[in-house]
């Protein structure tokens, strides 16, 4: 197994956001500027970093049973941290992410990369993992980001882009700063990278299509109700 | 002719193709224009050949970057054109009624694939995008016959949230502030009757609409029927019922559907002018009835004649 592959698999092939759709919530929440985007991509990847390690480390001894409470609380653990040292030194960012820096512990996808990579992998590598998926979150909320703050508040990273002279005549659309806007840019965003990746849309649907599909712990049971549901829809 | 042709269903072909359907369409609303040119100026008309040239030209390029069927022979894209330019003040920067050209056309109609497919009313959806996105320009009203006294932009409140209202008859024939095209009542009601005629459209959607939205008032009101005649000539509530909420593509197929989605729109419409904090609510409520109108299809879909219903089980 290459650690370089672990590293890279998140940045654009298993993107956390724009392949695998974890983690809507902040994604479409704080893209309002492209500063934000930073502030919770960095905060995001600290845990994920921290939580794949830990979760890493302690595999052997959290119950199978339990795994989703153990996983939770470690993690809570760390989004803790993280927000009392942003409120310590950056209280600028600490303000302007708000409930959704708390709200990092439910994230899918650090829950997501515990359940399906930490906890089946050696440190090194899940380490690698959590760095590369929160490298491709940070990198996605930058775009969703930038896109959003440029067209909606004709800012970027609260730069004004129009010139003084030039802003009655042309004015940002407020639409992007909504949540419309933001659904609208991410639609576009997860267009523009399948061009990009060149990928075709899936011929099949479910769990067979899944780009998680190797490393899904469930994948058998999955597997069984896809099934069983195509049974039921052809009686 | 000692042909036989072998083909598919269906046979019997109306004599109404699209492109005469959307000349009809224009030729109704060509009152209110001309209405519009005289209230607000050459001004308007000179928005709505704006807004019909860039949508034409978006169809157009956007067909032929995707290298699909050229649709423009039509004559939708101009219907959407004039509908938007309708929805909007006669004094909008020309940017902005491009951008909304671009919802209308590309993101609304073209990217859900081309007219019968798109899910909302194109000219509805870009106007509410411009609202969202340009608040202030988009309600800034032209007072009547300013072009007139050659002042420029003279503002003036919609009567929906003025305090002085026009009278009754100054607002039957449009004399009032408003968007380009929703002013003038007797063009639209003019423009209406004439589709209603030509068997264009049905009665149910737009009398349900207007006649839900006129008992709400009438009661909101206590019992005034000034209020309630305020109420249905202001705003966009015509042009809307007519010309826009009996959308073929978005709306229901049924009778029975078009009631439930005329009344849910002038539920929403009432509602949103009395308690919401916008002054109208018309493009809105098509919106939200447009996307309903997938489920309103399914609850009023009749059976097949001959068809059995199939019993519910424990009843006899």
């Amino acid at each position: 197994m290459s650690y370089l592959k672990e590293f890279t698999k998140g940045l654009v092939k298993e993107n956390p956001t724009l392949v695998t759709l974890l983690g809507m919530c902040p994604t479409l929440a704080i893209t309002t500027m492209a500063s934000n985007a930073i502030g919770m991509g960095a905060a995001a990847t600290f845990v994920l970093i921290c939580s794949n390690v830990a979760i890493a480390l302690l595999k052997k001894f959290i119950p199978k049973q339990v795994r989703l409470p153990s996983y939770i609380v470690v993690i809570a653990g760390f989004v803790t941290l993280i927000s009392l040292i942003l409120q310590a030194f950056v209280p600028a960012v600490y303000d302007a992410l708000g409930i959704y820096l708390p709200l990092i512990t439910v994230n899918c996808i650090i829950l997501g990369r515990a359940e399906m990579f930490a906890s089946k992998n050696n440190v090194a590598a899940s380490a690698l993992d959590g760095a590369g998926m929160g490298i491709g979150f940070t990198l996605a909320l930058l775009a969703v980001g930038s896109v959003r703050e440029i067209l909606g508040s004709g800012k970027w990273f609260g730069m004004p882009l129009i010139p003084e002279a030039a802003q009655e005549a042309i004015k940002p659309m407020t639409i992007f700063v909504l949540p419309a806007g933001g659904f609208f840019v991410l639609g576009c965003v997860i267009a523009l990278v399948n061009k990009i990746a060149n990928r075709k849309p899936p011929e099949a649907t479910g769990c067979s299509a899944c780009p998680n599909r190797e490393s899904c712990i469930s994948i058998e049971k999955c597997d069984n109700t896809a099934e069983n549901g195509e049974k039921e829809e052809n009686k | 002719m000692n042909k036989l042709f072998v083909e598919s269903s269906p046979h019997i072909r109306s004599a109404w193709t699209t492109q005469k359907i959307m000349l009809n369409v224009i030729i109704a609303l060509c009152p209110a224009l001309a209405m519009s040119v005289y209230i607000f100026g050459i001004k308007a008309l000179l928005l709505t050949v704006i807004c019909c040239t860039s949508c034409v030209l978006l169809e157009f390029a956007f067909n032929k970057i995707t290298k699909r069927e050229d649709t423009i022979s039509d004559l939708s894209a101009v219907v959407t054109g004039m509908l938007l330019a309708f929805n909007l003040p006669v004094d909008l920067p020309v940017y902005m009624a491009i951008i909304g050209c671009f919802v209308a056309i590309v993101i609304v109609k073209c990217l859900f694939g081309g007219i019968g497919q798109n899910f909302a009313n194109p000219a509805i959806t870009a106007r509410i995008v411009l609202m969202m996105s340009f608040a202030g320009n988009m309600t800034k009203w032209t007072a009547p016959f300013a072009w007139k006294d050659g002042v420029d932009a003279t503002v003036s409140a919609t009567p929906l949230a003025a305090e002085k209202l026009p009278s009754l008859s100054d607002m039957f024939l449009g004399f009032r502030a408003g968007c380009l095209g929703e002013t003038c009542i007797a063009a639209l009601l003019l423009g209406g009757l004439y589709l209603m005629f030509m068997g264009l459209i049905r009665p149910a959607t737009p009398l349900c609409f207007i006649g839900t939205v006129a008992v709400l008032s009438f009661l909101y009101g206590g019992c005034d029927v000034n209020f309630m005649l305020y109420q249905l000539m202001s705003g966009g509530l015509i042009l809307g019922a007519f010309f826009m909420a009996t959308d073929y593509a978005t709306t229901p197929l049924t009778t029975k559907g078009k009631i439930v989605f005329g009344v849910g729109c002038g539920l929403i419409t009432f509602a949103i002018r009395q308690y919401a904090s916008m002054p109208e609510g018309v493009s809105f409520s098509i919106l939200v009835m447009n996307c309903l109108t997938p489920l309103i299809d399914r609850f009023t879909a009749p059976t097949a004649l001959g068809a059995v219903k199939p019993k519910k089980e424990g009843k006899e």
